[in-house]
């Protein structure tokens, strides 16, 4: 008998029996069809981790200013001595694979027309910029004179055009923050959510002197030059790690840090951050497609179960079909091509009812999902070999049966 | 060919119950021509099942030889039996094992499917075996929609349309009435006439009588074989 034959007489004997095959059909379709999803909603949470990971910069380190210890009481971050400008220059001038760029932030209430805004203002450099990889969608960057005499120009977020401004070019317009006219110089471009998930473009950018001068204020004249946080940006291609050292050393130096003292501010490796953020987005992707296809190893052992119900059923059947002339192969191929059958039918229903799943759930929820090619093929793979193990033994039962004995059987 | 159809030789089938070993085929040598009807007769135990399935290739022979076609066929293997029975015997059974839900056609056609016969040819085979016994009208019919007797001439054609050697019949009329009983009996009768080689086995004289030669079996010998004054199936049907 050809293997043609052979699938004949299993999808014969299949329909034979049609709601019994649909459901045993049924453990697998719900595996397949929840390896598919599964897998589609992990690549995508993975997607947009990664590519929140491209919109921030991986090579990017953050300094903050340190806490302080003071009679064995410890002040939270931001206690420590300032960081200032002076940091920053000195970052720029002695370590030449990096580039820093100060931010000091304060918020406002900012007035465009009638309309009206709350947001974070940040005073920074131009520098800004670049290190955070975040280029203007319309108008220029901050230009040498307006930096250096606190101009009263800004740069604004696409939520905070939004907001303002609707539909028109917010370019050239003048807008009231604290009473202050500026003339809104630039557009920046889209950046979405933060991993923390804060809207990253409801904020507005001007040059840190007039931030200091304007709007954050300098109630603390000791502080003058001081600057809430120094973003570092390392050359592309290098390793972030021997740059965070240089950086941690020259800070220590300028601060005075004793040797074996804490530092007195915070030096956080993005890198880092972004890393382990992707491995645990990974490791969930893994763990929910680990958890579907338990589903469909539960489905294999549905296979296996009926098709053992079936060879006992059908001993009868066995027997006769040996009596006129079936070898111990045909009736074994009989039996795992019924099982093969079965899971890779439910396999490709699997498929359809993931597939389905999947974009119902990015329209309808909303949730990124990524849908490769791969895991259909893997999840069709997996059903078939499913069927092959989970057949192979209830198949070669009915193959060792004695053709006496199963013809006698009631 | 040369020589007997089939012809056994001190046939011995033990079967080990526990401590006690059961001689169910107990020296058994027989020799049955090409063309014959013959009867297994006894009563239950006496073997005459045993022996079936050795004449029938399902079963091997603890000791002793089977010939079938001038072949020693009591050594073959589990595979090779199966060809044996694929080309050379024909399966008639009390409970007709049809394969239910599968048409006339289809279960007349299925040893054909072990033979590698394509599906057209298998078709044309399979109706011409139908006609011959009688059921052309009903080959689309499941086996749930034939009557006994029909279902048994099913069977029947099944066991005729790999041009067997000879056909082996359980206890055929086991599972019907009289009258279908003498109805199955003038077919193999009539296949007889036509040249088939038919070894039936019964535990009814009744039925027994419309074969030509009796051989009886008791606690695993064969103790008798005779010749019969066979009565025609045909003949008595008509007269009821």
């Amino acid at each position: 008998m050809n293997s043609f034959q052979l699938l004949r007489v299993a999808l014969r004997s299949l329909a034979v029996n049609k709601l019994r095959s649909a459901l045993t059909m049924l453990g697998i379709v719900i595996g397949v069809g929840a390896v598919i999803v599964m897998i589609a909603v992990g690549a995508g949470a993975q997607a947009r981790v990664e590519e929140q990971i491209r919109a921030l910069g991986s090579n990017l380190l953050l300094i903050m200013p340190g806490s302080t210890t003071a009679g064995g009481v410890r002040m939270g971050f931001g206690s420590g001595s300032a960081l200032t400008e002076e940091d920053v220059i000195a970052v720029n001038r002695e370590i030449p694979e990096a580039i820093a760029a100060p931010a000091l932030r304060g918020s406002a209430q900012v007035i465009y027309g009638n309309t009206n805004w709350s947001t974070q203002i940040f005073g920074v450099t131009p520098e800004y910029l670049d290190v955070r990889q975040w280029p203007l969608s319309s108008g220029r960057n901050f230009e040498p004179a307006e930096m250096a005499g606190a101009g009263k120009v800004c740069l604004i977020g696409a939520t905070v055009a939004k907001q303002l401004f609707g539909t028109s070019d917010p370019v050239d317009q003048v807008i009231r923050i604290k009473r202050v006219p500026f003339t809104i110089i630039g557009v920046l471009e889209t950046k979405g959510q933060s991993l923390m998930g804060t809207d990253q473009d409801d904020l507005i950018l001007m040059p840190i002197s007039t931030a200091r001068t304007r709007v954050v204020g300098s109630a603390n004249a000791a502080k003058q030059r001081s600057v809430g946080t120094i973003w570092v940006k390392v050359a592309d291609g290098l390793d972030t790690k021997p740059v965070e050292e240089q950086v941690r050393l020259l800070l220590r130096q300028r601060h005075r840090v004793q040797p074996g003292a804490d530092d007195d501010f915070s030096l956080r490796n993005l890198q880092e951050v972004m890393s382990a953020q992707e491995a645990s987005s990974r490791v969930l992707a893994l763990l929910l497609a680990a958890v579907a296809s338990v589903s469909l190893l539960v489905g294999g052992i549905g296979i296996m179960n009926i098709m053992l119900v079936s060879v006992t059923e059908r001993t009868r059947e066995i027997g006769l079909r040996m009596a006129v002339g079936a070898r111990t192969r045909d009736i074994l191929g009989q039996f795992l091509v019924e099982a093969v059958t079965l899971s890779l039918i439910g396999g490709l229903i699997g498929v359809a009812l993931g597939v389905g799943t999947a974009s119902a759930i990015a329209s309808f929820a909303g949730w990124r999902v990524v849908l490769s090619p791969e895991s259909v093929v893997l999840a069709v793979a997996f059903a078939f070999g499913i069927g092959v193990f989970f057949g192979f033994y209830p198949a070669r039962k009915a193959a060792q049966l004695n053709p006496v004995e199963a013809l006698r059987f009631e | 060919m040369d020589g007997p159809l089939l012809r056994t030789n001190q046939l011995v089938k033990l079967y080990t119950m526990g401590d006690s070993e059961v001689h169910a085929l107990d020296g058994v040598s027989v020799e049955i021509g090409g063309g014959e009807f013959v009867a297994v007769m006894g009563p239950s135990g006496s073997g005459k099942s045993t022996f079936m399935n050795v004449l029938g290739c399902l079963d091997r022979p603890t000791s002793g030889e089977y010939y079938l076609g001038g072949e020693l066929v009591s050594a073959l293997s589990g595979d090779q039996l199966a060809a044996v029975r694929s080309r050379q015997i024909g399966f008639v059974f009390q409970h007709f094992n049809l394969l239910a839900r599968t048409p006339a056609v289809e279960n007349v056609g299925l040893p054909l499917v072990y033979q590698g016969v394509a599906s057209s040819e298998r078709q044309t085979r399979s109706l011409e075996m139908l006609a011959k016994v009688g059921l052309q009208e009903r080959s689309h019919h499941h086996p749930s929609q034939l009557s006994g007797g029909q279902q048994q001439r099913v069977a029947i054609a099944r066991a005729l349309v790999t041009k067997p050697l000879l056909i082996l019949a359980d206890e055929p009329t086991g599972a019907l009435d009289s009258h279908t009983s003498l109805e199955i009996m003038g077919l193999f009768q009539e296949l007889n006439r036509q040249g088939m080689t038919v070894v039936l086995v019964t535990h009814e004289a009744d039925v027994a009588r419309f074969a030509r030669r009796i051989l009886r079996f008791r606690d695993g010998k064969l103790v008798a074989d005779e010749a019969n004054q066979q009565v025609d199936a045909a003949a008595e049907l008509a007269a009821a």
